[in-house]
């Protein structure tokens, strides 16, 4: 391997990552926005909504990132909708992992026992009270695994944005593989910076875990 | 306005094409979700075994594949193995290859929780009944991991299906690929080719998908 | 003394089975009624009816005079009137016990966090807690954890208090404490309306008894002390007699 070739690359990967960080931090709050609203839509039963947001996780789940941003990215400007490579991004990500999170926020939701509802309702409390302090709390820390979880599958499928041509980690290793051909070089480098980027938060899940696992509310 | 290019899939064979391009992708999943659960069985085992080295080992495995997006593998699989070994593995080779690797721990993953979630009571009654343990295992403790994990496994044909889609970028000329194809083609003629196409191409993997994952929430609630 | 609580042609079903069949009942301010039967006799769904948690198919609960209707909007108004406190406890394991207490009081009836507070430790030093205050549910015993859900319920100012088997979920030992906070309440002037398989505490709290059977009330009495020596009908002298051989 050669270590002049690293030094020289290193920049563009830096900035690669930071473009990837940006666009899938800005992806994940918007899925996590969507997730509340929509596990929130689904609790209430409110009509039409409901069926909207089932309709909704259905398609997302089940089509591929890719083929979502290629939609998003190449065939909507065709009906007038502009979008920039980067909204796209933040948009199909957002979309995709809301998805998701719905889907981690109720079952978070359902494992709280009705009864919690009932002695919180006995006190007078209205539906959003209860929802809002009493099982949203309990919801989302046991959630927390599986919301980590969700951001890590989130952060590995930024992988895609390559294909809408946003300069991510991805797009900079295939660019410079074709224009320089070290190969070896730029993928040890892809995969050191995906370890940045992803091992600390796996690490952060693991021990949330085992501590969600082991411990509760007063240690 | 314009035509939004659905007709554009009406030309000659450009439909025909793009199920072919859609059947590429499905034909990877079907052959790499085969391999996976086989391996996935063995490793599953492989992890409710008691061995230091072993366990470290798989850990290692399990990790890289949860941390490592599955197109980094695809790359340094079909880029890097060229380079290192001088291998010369097709494309198709290379991504059967990675979505075994990948649906392997996954399965791997799977097949441990569902062992592991059978109470240890259940051994312990089949032997006090007498059974050895080939007989535990084969009577007692392998029906009941077998029915948590079948719809498990076909979700897993989904993700397969859905995580193939990466395979354009590898130079495979699947569903996505063909559709480029079509409408760069037809360019001149249907300008907005681009919006009827990719919304076709969507629907495809969602009319796919669809019904297999239906499939496997229905057998997870009754068998639950 | 005024009427609180009415109860009127009450009918409860759960699909065909019917569990309160044309319940009548009259409760007066300050008053301590105590309902009594055997296990599935409908004891636990009339009180949850009572709160609104029960949808039920015909006749009329009011309490001072406003309908109590399930699901509708201002429910949380009248459940502002009647507290309840439920067997298992119900605190909210991510609240302190001090916070599990005031969080109803500031946030449904918007006073203050000081005022809410200073009542609080008053009344979890009246029943011998108010150093547990920082804890969590977890770290409390069950009676303790039961004693705080009276002091949350009470801390409404609710103007009658359903108290569904509150000492069913305990060990013996810690019945005693709840009990003791229970007959408190109760000389204190509360209106109570309490379930309970504990004869000698209904013995010695109530005001007046209800045994309930099968979903009917079949015997209704405020002659308490007769009512545990020769009760009237026949059903209840053999639900007795089942406890003396416990």
């Amino acid at each position: 391997m050669d270590k002049d070739i690293l030094i020289e690359y290193l920049p563009l990967y830096k900035d690669a990552l930071f473009l990837t960080l940006k666009i899938g931090w800005q992806g994940i709050f918007l899925a996590f926005l969507i997730g509340l609203i929509g596990s929130a839509i689904l609790h209430f039963k409110v009509r039409v909504l409901k069926s909207i947001v089932g309709v909704y996780i259905e398609i997302f789940r089940n089509t591929p990132l890719l083929v979502q941003l290629f939609f998003i990215y190449f065939a909507l400007p065709k009906v007038g909708i502009q979008i920039t490579a980067e909204s796209c991004g933040v948009l199909g990500l957002g979309l995709l992992g809301g998805a998701y999170m719905i889907e981690t926020f109720r079952s978070g939701v359902e494992a709280i026992p009705v009864i919690q509802t009932e002695s919180a309702a006995s006190l007078g409390m209205n539906q959003f009270q209860i929802l809002w302090y009493v099982i949203l709390p309990q919801a989302i820390s046991i959630s927390v695994p599986g919301l980590l979880a969700n951001v890590i599958f989130l952060l590995k499928e930024t992988s895609v944005f390559s294909t809408i041509s946003l300069m991510d980690l991805m797009f900079t290793a295939k660019d410079l593989i074709g224009m320089y051909a070290k190969t070896i070089e730029c993928l040890f480098l892809l995969v050191v910076f995906y370890l940045i980027m992803l091992l600390p938060i796996s690490i952060i899940g693991a021990v949330v875990e085992r501590r969600m696992r082991y411990g509760q509310f007063g240690d | 306005m314009a035509s939004l290019g659905i007709d554009v899939l009406f030309k000659g064979t450009n439909f025909l094409r793009l199920l072919q391009g859609l059947w590429v992708s499905i034909e990877i999943s079907l052959i790499s979700v085969v391999l996976s659960i086989l391996l996935g069985l063995i490793v599953g085992v492989l992890m409710t075994i008691n061995n230091k080295i072993l366990h470290a080992i798989l850990k290692v495995y399990l990790e890289t594949v949860r941390i490592m997006p599955q197109m980094v593998l695809l790359f340094i699989v079909y880029f890097g193995t060229t380079r290192v070994f001088g291998w010369d593995m097709s494309a198709e080779a290379s991504a059967i290859f990675v979505f075994t690797f990948w649906g392997t721990a996954e399965m791997g993953d799977l097949v441990r929780g569902s062992i592991k979630s059978i109470p240890v009571i259940q051994f312990e009654s089949a032997l006090a009944l007498g059974m050895d343990k080939i007989q535990t295992y084969f009577y007692i403790i392998l029906p009941q991991t077998v029915r948590r994990l079948i719809p498990l496994s076909i979700n897993l044909i989904t993700r397969m299906i859905k995580t193939t889609s990466l395979v354009m970028m590898i130079g495979i000329v699947e569903v996505l690929k063909v559709a480029q194809q079509i409408i760069e083609a037809n360019r001149k003629v249907s300008p907005n080719a681009a919006f009827g196409v990719f919304l076709v191409v969507f629907l495809l993997y969602f009319i796919v998908c669809w019904p297999i994952s239906r499939l496997a929430t229905y057998l997870e609630k009754r068998w639950a | 003394m005024s009427e609180l609580l009415k109860v009127t042609h009450l009918h409860k079903e759960f699909g065909p089975n019917v569990v309160l069949k044309d319940i009548n009942l009259s409760v007066k301010k300050g008053e301590v009624v105590v309902i009594i039967g055997p296990s599935g006799c409908g004891k636990s769904t009339f009180l949850r009816c009572l709160n609104g948690l029960e949808e039920i198919q015909s006749g009329v609960i009011t309490v001072d005079g406003l309908p109590v209707e399930a699901g509708k909007r201002d429910i949380t108004k009248l459940r502002q009137k009647i507290g309840m406190v439920f067997q298992s406890y119900e605190l909210f394991p991510h609240k302190t016990v001090l916070e599990n207490i005031i969080l109803a009081p500031t946030k449904v009836q918007k006073r203050t966090r000081e005022d809410a507070t200073r009542e609080a430790l008053e009344l979890l030093d009246k029943v011998g807690l108010v150093d547990k205050k920082d804890y969590y549910p977890r770290q409390l015993s069950g009676g303790q954890k039961q004693r705080v859900a009276i002091v949350r319920a009470l801390l409404m100012h609710p103007e009658v208090i359903l108290f569904d088997e509150v000492t069913a979920a305990l060990d013996p030992e810690m019945v005693h404490e709840v009990l003791e906070t229970m007959i408190a309440l109760a000389k204190s002037g509360s209106t109570m309306l309490i379930v309970t398989h504990e004869m000698a505490f209904a013995k010695a709290v109530a005001d007046r008894i209800i045994f309930l059977d099968k979903g009917d009330i079949v015997e209704e009495t405020s002659d308490v002390k007769d009512f545990f020596i020769q009760p009237k009908t026949e059903r209840a002298q053999k639900f007795l007699k089942t406890f003396a051989y416990e």
